[in-house]
């Protein structure tokens, strides 16, 4: 079991260092949208303060909706989807692969430059290392979630904004306690249990979507 | 044995579209019959509110629409279920048909809301736990209805759109607690009024109008489902003997 | 060990076959023939599991093929119109990777054994995207070499191929045969298959 996923995982991470300019675009984007705000908004420090944990977390499931609809076009345009769902072991164990690799290419690099635009916005120690650690929590939700929308909407003409349409609204919760735990940070009560509720729901996420993908996949592969 | 072969028998849209056909203009009796009898409660008997006016008299359309809502992703979710598992073909029409009317309730839900927001609060729209969490099942409805709608094949929309469903009523509790969070974190202002001393009138007024829309609902998803049905089985016998008698 | 019986299949609002039914022993090949849009790969992707039949069962060493799940995917190798190959990956890279994928224990000197055989020797170490499409059919086709599963299903393995190499293939298919293996596959042209029972099987 684990062997197919660490397989898949493999895989997808030699694709994704052969095709680096996906993944520095990806993150770009991120760091362009972030540092938009200020200039909309005014360079007031208390007011970007109280907004920073919002707008990197807008931008944040911005930059991953970017990467998802490649998640398995590419697998399907090419024939390699249908070799994966043929392979003697359940679709969902692939899918989790895809998942995690997805994660690794996307939310990783969202995380670790997030701390660096956080201090754009003036924020304290404390809330950057909640921000980053939000981040890190939340995100692989995200690229499960992701995942069904992609599976959904695999080979459809507009497929990548259908995708956001369908993948935005259930990216509600991780918004709210993804900021939330960086909001609570700043005005002192403590982002602890914002955080747990992440964890748990990344972890829900990724016990349940990598078969609801899987089953949309076989839908979309019929 | 017996009840299988009945419900499979109703599954199939040759039986059903006659029976639906017949059924319609009852359920839009009772439709008319509980709406006159809820207006009439609810704009000439209830009493009028000493804090709220005559304004209030909205949510005998706002509250029965969001019930309504809410209810109606239920049931198409249900359907998804039925038809994900035993590959009906009539559960994916269903679906399909009863979205329209469920995307109108939570438009109606939010209407209604900013319009009695905007007396009673001064400002049309405020970010309470209860409307925002409306509008995101409005969004949920949207993205089932463009996904359906980008699907070509009938199968292929069926089915997916059956799995959006599955997925999206998962995710409409763990949304409305979060978004409820949310709101009291930030202490927004809140509605309450089913918290507020109700009449009874009231009460029965708005169940009324909530048996109203429920019988509508279930008339025009019907005539959907109808329509839904000639089109996707256009090639198939009954069809076109159904349609050659109603040319005739 | 390979039988269907009683398959229909409705593809949009057309109904493309119905009744359709075959039984394939081990050691045999089924020729699927038909004019375009007969539903030749729709019948491979319900052999394949991918599609299921409107109505009827396809059945492997007895079994549902629904039923038995990664069972019947352990047998099968299932070559489709597409390569199923990575641009960005070499020809090596590719062949070990599928096999990974699908479970199946390859090593890189099988592997370089069977670029080989199809005429890549030399060119394993170049990205896939700079090779011609003959080339990427061949990377495709190099899995067969060393495929020992029972249960060959080919969409169209002849197209784009030259002549030497469709007698290449066609020797290929007549050792999976010799060793009491099945093929399926659907073709325009017919290639003798020098060994093996060959079965033919017209939609229309």
């Amino acid at each position: 079991m684990l062997k197919i996923i660490l397989a898949v995982v493999g895989r997808d991470l030699k694709l994704a260092m052969r095709r680096q300019a996906d993944i520095v675009s990806a993150l770009f984007f991120f760091v362009i949208v972030v540092s938009l705000f200020p200039l909309g908004i005014g360079p007031e420090p208390d007011l970007l303060r109280k907004l920073a944990p919002g707008v990197l977390w807008v931008a944040a499931l911005l930059a991953t909706m970017l990467s998802l609809p490649r998640l398995f076009a590419d697998d399907h345009r090419d024939g390699t989807l249908e070799q994966l769902a043929l392979a003697p072991h359940p679709l969902g164990l692939v899918v989790t692969g895809k998942v995690i690799a997805h994660w690794l290419v996307s939310g990783l690099p969202l995380a670790l430059i997030a701390p660096v635009l956080g201090i754009q916005f003036d924020l304290s120690t404390d809330a950057l290392l909640v921000l980053t650690g939000a981040i890190l929590l939340g995100t692989p939700a995200l690229s499960g979630i992701g995942a069904i929308g992609a599976a959904l909407t695999l080979g459809l003409r507009g497929g990548g904004v259908l995708l956001s349409l369908l993948v935005l609204p259930l990216y509600i919760p991780v918004l709210i306690f993804g900021a939330g735990a960086v909001d609570a940070t700043v005005s002192g009560l403590g982002g602890e249990g914002h955080l747990s509720l992440l964890a748990a729901m990344t972890f829900a996420s990724l016990g349940f979507a990598p078969w609801a993908s899987a089953a949309a996949l076989k839908i979309a592969l019929e | 044995m017996k009840d299988r072969f009945n419900l499979y028998r109703f599954a199939s849209p040759a039986t059903f579209y006659p029976l639906a056909g017949k059924a319609i203009p009852w359920f839009v009796a009772a439709a008319v019959l509980f709406g006159l009898a809820g207006l009439y409660l609810g704009m000439l008997v209830a009493p009028t509110d000493f804090q709220q006016g005559e304004g209030y008299r909205i949510i005998f359309i706002h509250v029965p629409a969001s019930w309504m809502s809410m209810f109606i992703y239920l049931v198409m979710a249900f359907w998804a279920a039925i038809g994900l598992a035993f590959n009906t073909r009539l559960s994916g029409m269903m679906a399909q048909a009863l979205a329209p009317t469920g995307a109108l309730m939570a438009f109606l839900s939010l209407w209604t809301g900013a319009l009695w927001g905007k007396p009673m609060w001064g400002t049309w729209w405020v970010w309470d736990a209860r409307l925002t969490s409306e509008l995101i099942l409005l969004f949920l409805y949207i993205g089932y209805m463009a996904l359906t709608a980008a699907i070509d094949d009938p199968r292929r929309a069926d089915k997916a759109g059956g799995l959006l469903l599955l997925v999206g009523v998962v995710n409409v509790p763990i949304i409305y607690f979060s978004v409820k969070w949310w709101n009291t974190l930030h202490q927004g202002s809140s509605v309450n009024l089913t918290k507020s001393s109700m009449v009874t009138t009231m009460l029965y007024g708005m169940l009324l109008m909530a048996l109203c829309f429920w019988m509508y609902s279930i008339a025009v998803a019907l005539m959907r489902a109808r329509t839904i049905m000639l089109e996707r089985e256009r090639h198939t016998d009954w069809v076109k003997a159904e349609l050659e008698g109603a040319g005739r | 060990m390979l039988e269907a019986d009683n398959l229909e299949c409705v593809r949009g609002e057309r109904r493309l076959f119905a009744g359709l039914g075959f039984n394939l022993e081990a050691g045999e090949l089924l020729y699927l023939q038909g004019r375009n849009g007969a539903g030749k790969t729709s019948l491979l992707r319900m052999i394949i599991g991918l599609l299921p039949p409107e109505t009827g069962e396809i059945r492997w060493k007895g079994k549902s093929i629904r039923s038995s799940g990664d069972e019947f995917r352990a047998d099968l190798c299932y070559l489709g119109h597409l390569n199923a190959i990575k641009e960005e990956l070499t020809p090596l890279e590719n062949l070990l990777a599928s096999a990974h994928l699908a479970d199946e224990a390859l090593s890189e000197d099988d592997a370089l054994d069977a670029l080989e055989q199809v005429g890549l020797a030399g060119r394993e170490d170049l990205a896939c995207k700079y090779l011609s499409q003959g080339q990427k059919r061949r990377v495709a086709l190099a899995r067969l070499v060393k495929e020992r599963r029972p249960l060959w299903v080919l969409d169209e393995p002849f197209v784009a191929l030259d002549v030497a190499a469709v007698d290449w293939l066609a020797g290929i298919i007549s050792a999976h045969l010799q060793r009491g293996g099945l093929a399926v596959m659907t073709t325009h042209q017919l290639v003798a298959i020098p060994a093996g029972t060959v079965r033919e099987l017209k939609l229309s």
